[in-house]
């Protein structure tokens, strides 16, 4: 399917969601409380069928936190990027682990660089920051006056 | 995550227990801390715990320019740390929209499959010391040395190049480059026999091997594999043939794809790689045109506002380089999608139920560089 095809056909099934101009693929914006359910979707749709999610990480926009997600479908070979906005003070989203087992491991490392709260990981522990850290390293405000140097 | 804790434990009630393997193990190649439980010698649950390497290079890169922080990538995957410079400039130069002379075109993808082979011959001999034949590692360090002295002729380093830049390379190819290489390719044709004699047709070796550490088509896709490790479970998933870039699409090299899903299957698709890389090299080295290194860039580079992504095919598997740029000279966020780090997540699936050894010969095939994990 090419860029058009898609954004049509998500837009069709979530009317919430909004498709953002630019970028190498197709972005849209999802709503993080339907993130699960789009994801699941997403998958599981035969025309669309994305089921290799390679890149997950964050964006720390100092207003608000945004998720962006990146799947591509072994099958159909076309790509997608999904973003989500997370209010900065209190992030939360649904894990989609579930969904792509990758998203374990980057979804670990993302609640410890940034704090967002994956509801119904089945495992959220600190994987690389020692146990007794405080604070989100990866965040914009993040200051550490002994470890940090500023260039 | 560090964590203070005996090196075997036993869980109350239960006949397991919980053994510690690493951060200083000599099987785990680098500082990987790897918790497991296990009852008697069979493995229940293996817990990877990252971050004894763990630089923040990504948090690093935030305050270094465009031209600056390539050099902290060759320090992620130190085995192919071309391909890691060659990814970050490519994702720049997506911003850019800069053409690449074709001289540095060239130049880059016989630097790209020279690390490949490099670092393929040192997973080869460290996978063999893993399983208990101590020969293979002396023979793949030796033939290694040939490629890390063509790179020191003309990056000045052996390790951690720093070749490759934004617009094309650093300098000009050393004037014995195309000697050497092609006298590296003919010793090295009739060496890659001799791996296969000895370590492919060893039956010691098959017996470890086959059978073990099946990773199905489904679960390498579910886990976000990449490279060797997928493609031996039959996924289909080079970058140089999916999403070519540079020269990648008017060579001629087959995407190397295994059905059994096992250990054998991963150690199989990385020797018939060393050939493809091979063969790739034998097209262009003849046929390096005259002309200009690098494109012409300003001093100072400024991205305009907005994403980039790039992605690349290391030796281990997709790099993937997400900028996003507020228009400045430094990147507002980068992330480096890392093939270990997914890789890795699969560890604790493939492993229930084999014994401590397999484990050790699992992780052998997987081929984790640990500053990769941990970037």
């Amino acid at each position: 399917m090419d860029r058009e095809e898609l954004k049509n056909k998500i837009i069709e099934k979530w009317p919430e969601a909004v498709a953002l101009e630019g970028g190498e693929w197709l972005n849209v914006q999802a709503p993080a409380e339907t993130w699960h359910e789009i994801a699941h979707w997403l998958r599981d749709e035969t025309d669309l069928y994305f089921d290799y999610l390679f890149c997950l990480t964050c964006v720390d926009w100092l207003k608000h936190l945004t998720m962006v997600y990146h799947m591509t479908s072994t099958h159909h070979r076309h790509n997608l990027v999904i973003k989500a906005n997370l209010d900065r003070t209190n992030p939360v989203i649904e894990t989609v682990a579930d969904v792509w087992r990758t998203a374990d491991f980057h979804e670990r490392e993302v609640y410890e660089m940034y704090g967002v709260q994956f509801t119904n990981h089945p495992d959220l522990r600190k994987l690389i920051l020692p146990d007794d850290w405080e604070g989100y390293p990866m965040r914009k405000d993040f200051e550490d006056p002994i470890n940090m140097i500023k260039l | 995550m560090y964590q203070e804790t005996e090196i075997i434990k036993a869980i109350p009630g239960t006949d397991e227990m919980v053994l510690n393997v690493g951060p200083q193990h000599p099987a785990t190649h680098g500082v990987l801390h790897l918790l497991l439980t296990i009852n008697g010698e069979i493995i229940q649950k293996v817990e990877p715990h990252l971050g004894y390497i763990h630089r923040s290079i990504e948090k690093m890169c935030e305050s270094l320019s465009y031209r600056q922080f390539i050099y902290s990538t060759s320090r992620m995957d130190y085995l192919s740390s071309h391909i890691n410079n060659h990814g970050c400039a490519l994702c720049v130069e997506k911003g850019l929209e800069v053409e690449i002379p074709p001289r540095a075109q060239y130049i880059r993808v016989l630097m790209d499959e020279l690390t490949r082979i490099a670092s393929h011959c040192l997973w080869w001999g460290a996978t063999a010391m893993d399983v208990g034949a101590l020969t293979p590692f002396f023979l793949a360090f030796r033939d290694r040395e040939m490629i890390t002295e063509i790179m020191e002729e003309t990056c000045g380093a052996r390790l951690t190049m720093n070749y490759i830049v934004p617009g094309g390379v650093m300098f000009d190819l050393h004037p014995d480059f195309q000697r050497k290489v092609k006298a590296f390719i003919t010793h090295f044709k009739t060496k890659i026999n001799e791996y296969d004699e000895l370590v492919t047709g060893n039956i010691i070796f098959q017996n470890r091997m086959k059978g073990i550490g099946i990773l199905s088509k489904k679960d390498a896709i579910s886990y976000g594999c990449s490279g060797p490790t997928a493609r031996a479970s039959g996924v289909s998933c080079d970058i140089r043939k999916l999403y070519p870039y540079e020269l990648y699409d008017q060579l001629q090299f087959d995407e190397i794809l295994h059905e059994d899903c096992d250990s054998f299957a991963r150690y199989l698709v990385r020797l018939q790689e060393l050939r493809q890389s091979m063969h790739i090299i034998e097209q262009l080295i003849d046929n390096i045109p005259e002309g200009d290194i690098q494109a012409k860039t300003k001093a100072v580079l400024k991205l305009p506002k907005g994403e980039f992504y790039s992605r690349v095919e290391t030796a281990r598997g997709e790099l993937g380089v997400y900028i996003v740029s507020e228009g400045g000279t430094t990147p507002y966020r980068i992330k480096f999608r890392s093939p270990g780090f997914s890789n890795l997540s699969a560890l604790d699936h493939m492993t229930r139920g084999h014994k401590i050894g397999d484990l050790v010969a699992i992780m052998g095939t997987l081929d984790l560089v640990i500053p990769d994990l941990d970037r």
